[in-house]
């Protein structure tokens, strides 16, 4: 049986090391292995996003992406939206327009709207609900979380 | 998922000598959306993911006066991002910017896609039309294959076990010449073809008049269809709605589609004559730079 792998990556801007096994994805690393639970496990098969990270500046489904894959790569996580400072505008949108009920759904859309509004901060709503088509929502119907991102976008371009 | 090995050389030839001794319990791993469900879900068992993406070659995206050579792991969203790619090559663009989420765009590639062999995938039909070709090497050294002929079956493909898929080379676009993609999904995003066309032509210099055309089909047989009479029959005739149906009606005809839970056969044989038609009419207006 292949034994484990010693990972180096930087996650949130600190060096994580970690040891895990070739079969185990990034998702699993991060929650079982180094203890950073934001990330959600939902469909495990890169349908509903609840998973979604940034790798070295792009979103992915960490359930598709293995842990080993991670070796030397930046990744961040909805543990690294909020700074000392307090909550990122796209958290303060969220909660001040209701975008979550059960919240199991909301790292992912929050790490993949981040994304977005620091590409193009003008992003409208067309694109965002097409840039938010990899997460879903069972609760709220998307029209809060979408109204969420152009609200953030506008207090990011603030 | 059961335990696997995991090596990333950073030689192609590293990469075909582990490939060629595992033989089929090895697999080269490039976006993984496809292979890791596959593992994970128990439709496919492995003893090594050899990963693509240290491997010069299969990362290069390469733009030159004989056309692009396009990495086997390179992930659709440096394809589409790429301007000068997706100036020549918009119908291989509107297949890379729909495949699965922006999060899936991030990892998969187009090489992966082709090497998956679904009916479904939706970059294999412009490849076809573009007259792609597929770069392979093994222990035999490098061999050719059109991208018509790559899939053999559902899930299967010409790769010979140590071999793997280097890159797609597809000739610099004809004078006059558009391509365009366009698949029928009941959703707006996310989703499997129920049917998929890429119609690829080349007009004569007043582009009234069609030299050439290639049309492709996805998700209507086991493996994706060169419909070559379709395209044929297009071949010197004038650009006329009745040249066109007649082409969709081609298209539809070369169709084998099965029922499934996705759709029927009637659904897929009328869906391939509308989709022909509609991406006909694109490539029309893509060769005569109107968009």
């Amino acid at each position: 049986m292949p034994g484990l792998v010693h990972v180096t990556t930087t996650i949130n801007g600190n060096q994580t090391d970690f040891l895990c096994e070739p079969r185990q994805s990034l998702l699993e690393c991060l929650r079982d292995v180094v203890g950073m639970t934001g990330s959600k496990e939902g469909c495990n098969d890169g349908n509903c996003g609840a998973c979604t990270v940034n790798l070295d500046g792009r979103i992915v489904t960490s359930c598709l992406v293995l842990g080993v894959e991670a070796q030397g790569s930046e990744v961040n996580t909805i543990e690294g939206v909020a700074s000392a400072e307090g909550l990122h505008p796209i958290q303060q949108s969220f909660l001040e327009n209701a975008a979550l009920q059960c919240g199991i759904c909301t790292p992912g859309f929050i790490v993949a709207a981040k994304a977005l509004l620091e590409a193009e901060p003008d992003a409208d709503e067309a694109r965002i609900r097409h840039w938010l088509a990899g997460n879903l929502c069972r609760c709220t119907g998307y029209d809060k979380i979408v109204r969420a991102v152009i609200d953030a976008g506008e207090r990011m371009r603030a | 998922m059961r335990a696997i090995d995991y090596v990333a050389p950073t030689s192609l030839s590293e990469a075909v000598s582990v490939l060629s001794a595992n033989g089929d319990r090895a697999r080269p791993l490039a976006g993984g959306t496809d292979i890791i469900v596959q593992l994970r879900g128990g439709r496919r068992e492995l003893d090594v993911l050899v990963d693509a993406k240290s491997i010069p070659e299969l990362n290069q995206i390469e733009l030159t006066d004989s056309g692009l050579r396009l990495g086997a792991a390179v992930p659709c969203y440096e394809i589409y991002q790429n301007q000068a790619v997706a100036a020549a090559y918009p119908g291989l663009i509107d297949a890379a910017g729909l495949i699965g989420s922006i999060q899936i765009q991030g990892r998969a590639s187009i090489g992966g896609n082709l090497c998956n062999a679904a009916p479904s995938g939706d970059s294999i039909p412009p490849i076809i039309t573009l007259s792609g070709e597929a770069h392979i090497n093994g222990p035999n050294g490098w061999r050719a294959v059109a991208a018509e002929d790559f899939c053999t079956g559902p899930g299967r493909s010409v790769l010979e076990p140590g071999e793997i898929l280097v890159g797609i080379q597809i000739p610099a676009p004809a004078a006059n010449s558009g391509t365009a993609y366009l698949r029928f999904i009941p959703r707006n995003e996310m989703d499997i073809a129920v049917a998929g066309v890429s119609s690829s032509v080349v007009l004569d210099a007043s582009g009234q008049t069609v030299q050439s055309a290639r049309i492709a089909l996805a998700s209507v047989g086991p493996t994706p269809i060169l419909a070559t009479a379709a395209g044929d029959s297009l071949a010197g005739k004038g650009v006329s709605d009745d040249a066109i149906a007649e082409a969709g009606r081609l298209a539809s005809e070369a169709a084998t589609p099965i029922t499934d839970m996705r759709g029927t056969i009637r659904q897929r044989h009328h869906l391939v004559d509308v989709l022909t038609r509609r991406t006909l009419n694109i490539a029309i207006r893509r060769a005569r730079g109107e968009e």
